[in-house]
């Protein structure tokens, strides 16, 4: 057990170290020169020089990367080309509000669509399977930004049940905020359903074919029983990673959910600094975000190894 | 064979065929010039004259949704045909001599994976800058490690079979044994894996559109017509970004679809 989390934890350190490298290429080295890309083609090159010594872009880059991943282990994320302060709090604020729609999201998402998996399971190969399989692969290609126009015109320009901003007045009850999420939320959610649906299905198909699902039959239990007491437990250990997996699309969709409906998170910081070559605040975020995905990889995999009975029994 | 008869994978094909078509033929099909702007009739409603209505600057939104297919229909595929064949090449390779190479293979993977395609996309459209061009490459790059895992996984499972160590007997080269031995046998998973990929792809370029770093104006690509829409569903204009939304949300659907299809016909 201790050795599978060691391995584990090196393995996501690897991950991070590649991926830091991979941030800081696409970041500060495609650009060529920075100062010309944020002055533009027509700025005079002494301004483009003395730009590059100020931000110190002039360095060697292999310089540069360890100089950036210094600071950064010391939670120095650098000073934003567009604010002119430092990155990090603009992360941390991005970062609650994107968690908030985060949390909405999966707080939904993973119970409907286990749910979901487990009814079609129950019912392979009739309508509702076929219904719940073809809808959700069907709506997990849709782009979060069309299912969210088409959301945004059903239900809060046509029905009117729902508010299209994601933004409340400071001051707003929680209640009042939760709803003004629900529409942001929905689009990741429509996402989201159809992979986690299909493994649970897999998952429960595959338990509900076991032998020790038949030995539990035999033994004269009640189908309600067996399912709740011995499939559902082993089908639902598969589904744990997959959520984990989805963590990746989730963050992704925050991108283009938060610019749709104006929600200032992570995903929204990375765009604007994308557009206002705001490199460092760029960088920083991308690096949050899969750092994010990496620590819900890693607790996944631990939880799986907790949960499962088998891993259970070889630790003791 | 039969399951590719299945009414989901002829109603894909049969959407995937249409959008298809207005690509190939859309100047023929649309009733006004899709970049001409009317002034006098900017955001009419739709009427009989202008079936989907018009946009901010008066042009036809119907004749812009046809002229869309095109972009998206071209950059999509383009990026996914790039990932196919370097993909299939190195997964071939890979699968075949293996080594070192499948450990820096899987571990590429993990990284890509690691980041979600839509913020990678972003990190080097900013650096060289947003162009259909780029975003071929960029989604390109992406793929082509993930098609190459497919890939390697299927000619690992065909190194075991006898006509692969039969061919090295009768010494033929490496290259002939993966490209001319292997390479048929495996072109179903890698079929299945494409149509998925274009899938992918075609909502990745879609959301770049829409973010601003795909296709730029006044190109009619869809993505692109809904951001610069978007803004005017508050006052009641949903015409402007409604249909455009209905067309790509057919088209990956119906990509999805052929897709499912034929992964259920290769099983």
């Amino acid at each position: 057990m201790i050795r599978l989390i060691t391995r584990r934890a090196a393995l996501s350190a690897l991950t991070l170290l590649l991926l830091s490298m991979v941030v800081f290429a696409g970041g500060q080295l495609l650009p060529g020169d920075v100062g010309r890309s944020i002055l533009g083609p027509l700025a005079d090159a002494r301004a483009v020089a003395a730009l590059n010594h100020q931000l110190g872009t002039d360095a060697p880059p292999v310089w540069m990367y360890l100089r950036w991943i210094g600071h950064l282990l010391r939670g120095d994320m650098g000073l934003s080309y567009a604010y002119r302060s430092p990155v990090a709090p603009f992360i941390v604020h991005a970062l609650g509000k994107s968690a908030a729609l985060a949390a909405i999201t999966a707080v939904t998402v993973v119970p409907l669509a286990i749910g979901g998996g487990i009814i079609a399971a129950l019912n392979r190969d009739k309508w509702p399977d076929k219904l719940i399989t073809l809808g959700g692969l069907s709506l997990t290609v849709v782009p979060e930004f069309v299912s969210g126009i088409l959301l945004i015109l059903v239900f809060g320009v046509w029905l009117r049940w729902l508010p299209i901003s994601a933004n409340t007045r400071p001051g707003t009850g929680v209640l009042e905020q939760l709803r003004h999420l629900i529409l942001p939320a929905l689009p990741l959610v429509l996402i989201l359903f159809g992979y986690i649906a299909r493994i649970a299905r897999a998952g429960m198909i595959e338990a509900l074919e076991a032998d020790y699902t038949r030995t539990a039959r035999l033994k004269g239990l009640t189908r309600r029983t067996v399912i709740f007491r011995h499939v559902l437990r082993n089908a639902l250990l598969p589904t744990i990673t997959v959520v984990a997996a989805q963590t990746s699309y989730l963050l992704g969709g925050l991108v283009v959910v938060e610019t749709l409906f104006r929600y200032q998170g992570i995903g929204s910081l990375i765009l604007t600094a994308a557009r206002g070559k705001d490199y460092p605040m760029m960088e920083a975020g991308i690096l949050t975000v899969g750092l994010a995905y990496i620590i819900s990889a890693v607790v996944a995999d631990m939880l799986v190894a907790l949960l499962d009975p088998r891993n259970r029994a070889a630790t003791q | 064979m039969n399951r590719l008869l299945a009414p989901g994978f002829l109603t894909g094909l049969f959407v995937v065929l249409f959008w298809v078509l207005c690509a190939l033929f859309g100047p023929w099909l649309e009733p006004f010039d899709p970049y001409k702007d009317d002034l006098m009739n900017a955001l009419a409603p739709p009427s009989a004259a202008h079936w989907f209505g018009t946009d901010q600057i008066g042009r036809d939104i119907f004749s812009r949704i046809i002229a869309g297919a095109r972009p998206i229909l071209s950059v999509a595929p383009a990026a996914t045909l790039l990932a196919t064949l370097c993909g299939t090449s190195l997964g071939l390779i890979t699968g075949y001599a293996g080594g070192w190479v499948d450990a820096v293979l899987s571990r590429l993977i993990e990284v890509i994976l690691a980041l979600p395609l839509i913020v990678v996309a972003l990190l080097v459209l900013v650096a060289l800058g947003p162009s259909s061009l780029n975003v071929t490459i960029v989604i390109a790059l992406v793929f082509t490690p993930i098609i190459a895992r497919t890939v390697r996984s299927a000619v690992i499972g065909e190194c075991k079979l006898d006509y692969v160590p039969a061919a090295a007997l009768r010494d033929e080269g490496a290259l002939h044994i993966m490209f001319v031995e292997i390479l048929p046998n495996i072109l179903p998973p890698i079929l299945v894996e494409v149509t998925v990929r274009l899938g992918y792809a075609i909502f990745t370029v879609a959301s770049l559109s829409f973010l601003g770093f795909g296709v730029q104006p006044p190109s009619p690509d869809w993505g692109l017509t809904i951001a610069e829409n978007y803004g005017l569903i508050v006052g009641g204009y949903g015409w402007t970004v409604g249909f455009a939304a209905l067309a790509t949300a057919s088209l990956v659907v119906g990509v999805n679809l052929v897709a499912e299809g034929l992964q259920d016909a290769v099983r």
